[in-house]
């Protein structure tokens, strides 16, 4: 405790007589353009995928085609199929899901993100340890910045909650860009029409 | 903190010694400062976001005391345990007593700049815990023994043919093989391993947000998760300058961050932790480490600004062409110089005189901080408190001398033209920097001064 007074009192000092004030953040105009065409666009630039869906069945019948009976799917999504998980797992067994589906709040036209939470994870591991995601993003929901996405999010109390912007990856071997660093190897998402 | 045994000139002059490797390492650098120009020239508001951005950090550093006291209240609301740690050892020995209360010997780390600064690895292995960082290129320069050379790309000065050959001896890859498909590959084998058994994970802190208690970390590579999520305990460590008021301010500075680090438009993984998952403890270490005090240098108070994107190396021609570790600071490149002077001003002396003060960095810095300035005011202080070598130093009162008084000026120019014209190898040899890499310039037959007057007599004088 005795750091932590001697740091406050330390910072108690005045520093300056016109202390800086918090500016007020403004909202700038739209870059022109269809944001669904935007997010696909950046999506892909960052190694993402996108699939245009009219409804759930192509959704369905898209993933039935990429994957084998054998891969563990768990989909946290009602209408596509997969297994459900058991509450409070441990997440180390989710070691070798192959697919998981799950279904953002909304996404994020200027940079591809998702916005995800915890209530809609099944488990906060799954969105990283599984070896391929998909998102269901409904085309309505998808909004044009940042900011906007701050606005969106507002005073909502989520336990844990992450922006994904495609599959994990890296560049740090003589930037070289490698798609599959330590979370998932692709991430694909699923444009439903509203 | 260990004494340096050398100064960034010399370093330098090593890593110059190979001309393609630093050409590479030049040309590899200015292609992502390349990548962020490209990335900040799409968005319209660009320079407003950098102005909002800055106005936000200065705001923040003058009221640190209350938003710190709001993030504690609020964090611990959450259920995390908040420490305060006033310097790296305090730090590193919370740290240690958190690890050592879970009985616990293996940990994964994610990247934390803050922990490089306190020498958290080094503190760790002496009390017998392996430390395993998961940022795959702090995983590389850790198997090599070395210390990252950039903040945002740890091992920007490896060879993928070099990082093969490291992986072929600690992780039994085929020898030869160099593919950094296959590379990437075994290292994620490799670490997956550790994620699944270490107990306990570390992160660093990109955000923490006063308002509601919550910090958010930053990845590519999902590795800060990953770790976070399979780990009862996790620990992140921050300096208490990553404070942001409100949590709508990420919406400004998640747009900043990772288009000015590597010309994304934001990282792969944005994860805001505010609570704990079922069964996990989680705690934060509020590290001051210096800062307080730096916080009452006026000139240089400003630096604690910094988001730690990496800007200002990528885009800095002395760093470019002298790599990371010539600096021997956790932070290299522009941001390192006028940060590390401030934690010990003799130690890091060198620093400040390692720019050319051409203010690039200062123009690409997303949150505004004037680098080239507070680097040239820090040699003002430096020379003050007589920290330059007394060769500079004579150099530099022989040059005031000689500057401020013209008859001097004159007679010491034509005497220089003079021998520069006559007797060449009095300037064109090794003890004249100035000659090193360089060609002399040819020597004018007349000085400004000279053909000044000349030509006022000639031409008359002008009305």
């Amino acid at each position: 405790m005795e750091s932590r007074a001697k740091i406050l009192e330390a910072l108690n000092k005045k520093f300056t007589d016109h202390p800086a004030p918090l500016p007020a953040l403004k909202s700038f105009p739209y870059a022109a353009g269809d944001p669904i065409d935007k997010f696909e666009f950046v999506l892909r630039g960052i190694g993402g995928r996108t699939v245009r869906a009219s409804n759930w069945q192509e959704i369905n019948d898209y993933i039935r085609k990429e994957y084998t009976p054998e891969n563990r799917i768990i989909s946290l999504v009602e209408q596509v199929e997969g297994s459900a998980i058991t509450p409070d797992s441990d997440p180390h067994t989710f070691e070798n899901v192959d697919l998981v589906i799950l279904q953002p709040h909304f996404a994020v036209a200027e940079n591809g993100a998702a916005w995800i939470t915890s209530d809609r994870m099944g488990d906060r591991a799954l969105p990283f340890i599984s070896q391929h995601i998909a998102l269901v993003v409904t085309t309505d929901s998808i909004l044009h910045t940042m900011q906007e996405a701050y606005e969106k999010i507002g005073d909502a109390n989520h336990p844990f909650g992450t922006f994904i912007a495609g599959p994990s990856k890296t560049a740090d071997i003589e930037q070289s860009l490698v798609l599959g660093a330590h979370g998932p190897k692709s991430m694909t998402v699923f444009l439903l029409s509203s | 903190m260990e004494q340096k045994t050398s100064d960034h000139a010399i370093l330098a002059d090593k890593f110059n010694q190979d001309i393609p490797r630093v050409d590479w390492h030049d040309k590899t650098l200015w292609f992502i400062r390349e990548k962020r120009d490209k990335a900040a020239w799409q968005i319209a508001e660009w320079e407003e976001l950098r102005e909002l951005a800055s106005q936000i950090k200065n705001n923040v550093l003058d009221n640190l005391h209350d938003y710190l006291l709001e993030f504690e209240k609020q964090a611990q609301q959450n259920g995390v345990t908040i420490h305060w740690a006033a310097n790296a050892e305090e730090h590193n020995c919370i740290v240690h007593s958190i690890i050592q209360q879970h009985g616990v010997t293996d940990i994964v780390k994610s990247k934390s700049m803050l922990t490089e600064e306190c020498h958290l690895n080094e503190y760790l292995q002496k009390q017998g815990i392996t430390v395993v960082d998961t940022d795959l290129g702090e995983r590389i320069v850790q198997l090599a023994g070395e210390p990252p050379s950039h903040i945002v790309l740890p091992c920007i000065h490896w060879k993928k043919e070099e990082i093969g050959e490291l992986f072929h001896q600690h992780l039994g890859t085929p020898k030869g093989n160099a593919d950094p498909q296959f590379l990437t590959a075994a290292a994620r084998e490799h670490l997956r391993q550790r994620f699944l058994t270490s107990r306990v994970a570390i992160t660093g802190v990109n955000f923490a947000v006063a308002e509601t208690g919550e910090i958010v970390v930053c990845t590519n590579e999902g590795n800060a998760d990953l770790g976070v999520q399979l780990a009862e305990v996790h620990i992140a460590c921050m300096g208490i300058e990553k404070i942001i008021p409100q949590r709508k301010h990420l919406g400004i500075f998640l747009r900043l961050l990772a288009r000015s680090a590597t010309g994304q438009p934001i990282t792969t993984y944005s994860s805001h932790f505010r609570k704990p998952r079922p069964g996990q403890t989680m705690h934060i270490v509020l590290v001051d480490n210096g800062r307080s005090e730096r916080l009452q240098q006026e000139s240089f108070r400003n630096a604690l600004k910094c988001i730690r994107c990496g800007a200002c190396m990528n885009t800095c021609p002395v760093y470019r062409r002298s790599g990371g570790h010539s600096y021997q600071y956790a932070i290299a490149g522009p941001i390192g110089s006028i940060l590390a002077p401030s934690l010990d001003m003799k130690n890091h002396a060198d620093l400040p005189f390692a720019s050319t003060l051409c203010g690039s960095c200062t123009n690409v810095c997303p949150v505004k901080i004037n680098i080239h300035e507070q680097l040239y005011d820090w040699r003002q202080v430096l020379v003050k408190n007589g920290h330059v070598s007394s060769v500079k130093a004579a150099g530099i009162n022989g040059m005031a001398v000689v500057l401020s008084r013209p008859a001097i000026y004159r007679i010491a120019g034509a005497a220089g033209r003079w021998f520069m014209k006559y007797i060449p190898a009095i300037v064109n040899n090794k003890f004249n920097p100035w000659y090193k890499q360089r060609e002399m310039p040819a020597v004018p037959k007349q000085s400004f001064n000279e053909w000044y007057r000349q030509n006022r007599k000639e031409n008359g004088k002008q009305s």
